[in-house]
């Protein structure tokens, strides 16, 4: 039986879009129990989204939890290998607190975990597959870079107290120049480099030459990654797509490196995001290296036209004396051009229609046409 | 097309004007009538009213692709935007109040009245001082006449409110001002408009300076 695509929904066709896109490059399939020990997650309680975990008393009194997050789980189950990279996608649902409503949801994730040997072409395998998965959602996306290892010489080098440094951070992540500005006179230092970095953003030919100027000799390194990563990508027919922008701020607790964040036309917050973790990785003793990302499936149904106006294509009517028969044979005739019927006494309430027929002994007849 | 929130009220009407002098005029605004939204779709923006303490959330959300919103609303609620301009209008204090005679028995549980309640909590987590948060709606300054509370937590634009009720400031906490935010998402996409008024009202606001 043939699946029409009327069926799927939006989040429904990405996945298998994502799934398809990640066996290409030769991903393979994460699967994992619903739940995990609770001690996982407050040993690195600060990597999550939120504080707030479902938990529950296994049999044998263990405190388990519903997943709150995969990374983690993914990380746990990881063994250093030399110079191999495991290469794993996933598609699970997690639970966390949304926080419009301050109530548990289940929200269906998707994303992919690079462990291991990870060198700067996996740094570019991710980036890119990245892009792409943006990109079989939406053509109209934008994926956000920064390099968090130049974000963090960049403050080095003005040599701040922790509180400010954090504030620094924070005004980062928001483009408030006038709030590093406030900090930093302060604490009696020029905000003039740390402003100049955070209003370089956009595309990378207008990016790098600023960064040159005022980036510190101890993160040359990274911009040159950070420059030949994004020219590659951009080679990759990603030109105009690929900006970088250094208010993608994670958690430097656990994140360096490449971080990035896609967002897609007509979606209210980015859909996807990502970074390098080694530093979790090394809290979590292992001395791989690794690089993923994930993309919130659940913000896609609010993309693009609302095609579901309608609730079915006709509604028949019928009555008490209608033959099984008859009727039968009139929903056969209609569901056989591709329409969807609901059969009924009378008209139910609150359901949309395009049309509404009643049964004859010889057909059918049309009562009203709203399309 | 440029969405704009702005908050309702006297405060807004300074804000638009400033957007006016930018460029960025939508004459109908000033027609005196109930309506909420207004649009110029010659320069592409579309203002609409809507009450100052839910700027946030509708820029937040996307609804509005910027909005203007008092930084008081910005701690209080955190949302995940770009703070693009501080205003420089609408300024006043956020305060820690109290009676006149009133001393701070570190040995007691500090009560707070307020209706900052997210603020509030971090001011005092980061001075390490322990309080029960009392969350109020309006009048505030009556709480710690009446003993429901010790001190009470709100805005202070020129201190008169507080005067006549016998309450003085005894701490401030963090001033306050009018802010341009941005969603996150729109300004990927609809950032060259954005800058241009960012911009433009930023000269405005340095051409006033000299």
């Amino acid at each position: 039986m043939e699946i029409s695509s009327k069926v799927l929904k939006k989040d429904d066709i990405a996945i298998f879009k994502l799934r398809e896109l990640y066996r290409k490059y030769g991903y393979s399939q994460y699967k994992m129990s619903k739940f995990e020990e609770y001690d996982l997650y407050v040993r690195n309680k600060d990597f999550l989204v939120s504080d707030n975990i479902i938990t529950f008393t296994d049999t044998d009194g263990k405190l388990m939890a519903l997943k709150p997050d995969v990374t983690l789980s993914i990380i746990k189950n990881s063994r250093d290998e030399g110079n191999c990279v495991s290469k794993v996608y996933y598609n699970e649902n997690v639970y966390r607190v949304s926080p419009g409503t301050h109530s548990y949801k289940e929200i269906m994730q998707t994303g992919l975990e690079c462990i291991g040997a990870v060198d700067d072409y996996a740094v570019y395998e991710v980036l890119m597959l990245a892009a792409e998965s943006l990109k079989s959602i939406s053509e109209d996306f934008v994926l956000d870079i920064s390099q968090l290892d130049i974000v963090s010489a960049v403050i080095d080098s003005l040599g701040l107290e922790p509180d400010a440094e954090r504030e620094i951070i924070k005004c980062i992540g928001e483009k408030n120049t006038h709030g590093i500005e406030a900090v930093c006179t302060n604490a009696g230092v020029s905000p003039d480099t740390l402003v100049r970095l955070v209003t370089a953003y956009g595309n990378p030919e207008n990016v790098i030459p600023t960064l040159r100027e005022i980036v510190p000799e101890s993160a040359s390194y990274a911009l040159d990654r950070l420059t030949e990563i994004v020219a590659s990508l951009e080679k990759g027919g990603l030109r105009g797509k690929i900006k970088i922008d250094f208010s993608v701020i994670n958690d430097m607790g656990y994140y360096n490196g490449f971080v990035f964040r896609g967002f897609i036309n007509g979606l209210a917050a980015g859909v996807l995001s990502g970074g390098q973790y080694d530093n979790l990785m090394t809290k979590m003793g292992r001395k791989s290296r690794a690089i993923g990302f994930a993309v919130y499936l659940d913000m896609l149904e609010r993309l693009g036209e609302d095609d579901g106006s309608f609730d079915v294509d006709a509604v028949l009517l019928y009555g008490e004396n209608d033959k099984i028969d008859v009727l039968n044979d009139a929903i056969s005739m209609l569901t056989s051009n591709g329409k969807s019927v609901m059969a009924q006494r009378e008209v139910p309430e609150k359901i949309k229609y395009r049309q509404l027929l009643r049964l004859r002994e010889n057909g059918v007849d049309i009562l009203e046409n709203n399309a | 097309m440029l969405n704009i929130a702005l908050p309702k009220g006297r405060l807004g009407e300074k804000v638009y004007s400033m957007f006016e002098r930018a460029g960025f005029e939508c004459p109908s605004i000033k027609e005196n009538n109930r309506k909420l939204i207004f649009e110029n779709s010659e320069c592409g923006v579309r203002y609409f009213w809507v009450k100052p303490s839910d700027v946030a959330i509708y820029v937040e959300k996307g609804a509005a692709d910027i909005g203007v919103a008092g930084k008081d609303i910005l701690l209080e609620y955190e949302p995940d935007v770009y703070e693009l301009l501080d205003l420089d209008i609408g300024k006043c204090r956020m305060a820690v109040a109290a009676k006149r005679n009133f001393h701070d028995n570190p040995q007691k549980t500090l009560r707070v009245a307020t209706k900052f309640t997210n603020i509030t909590k971090n001011y005092y987590a980061s001075v390490g001082r322990d309080i029960d948060i009392i969350h109020l709606n309006g009048s505030i300054e009556i709480a710690p006449i009446l003993g429901l509370s010790d001190v009470i937590v709100d805005i202070v634009e020129t201190g008169t409110t507080l005067r006549e009720n016998d309450l003085e400031v005894y701490e401030s906490i963090e001033p306050i001002s009018a802010r341009v935010i941005a969603n996150k998402s729109s300004f990927k996409f609809k950032g060259e408009q954005t800058e241009a008024i960012v911009r433009s009202i930023r000269e405005q606001m340095s051409e006033q300076k000299n």
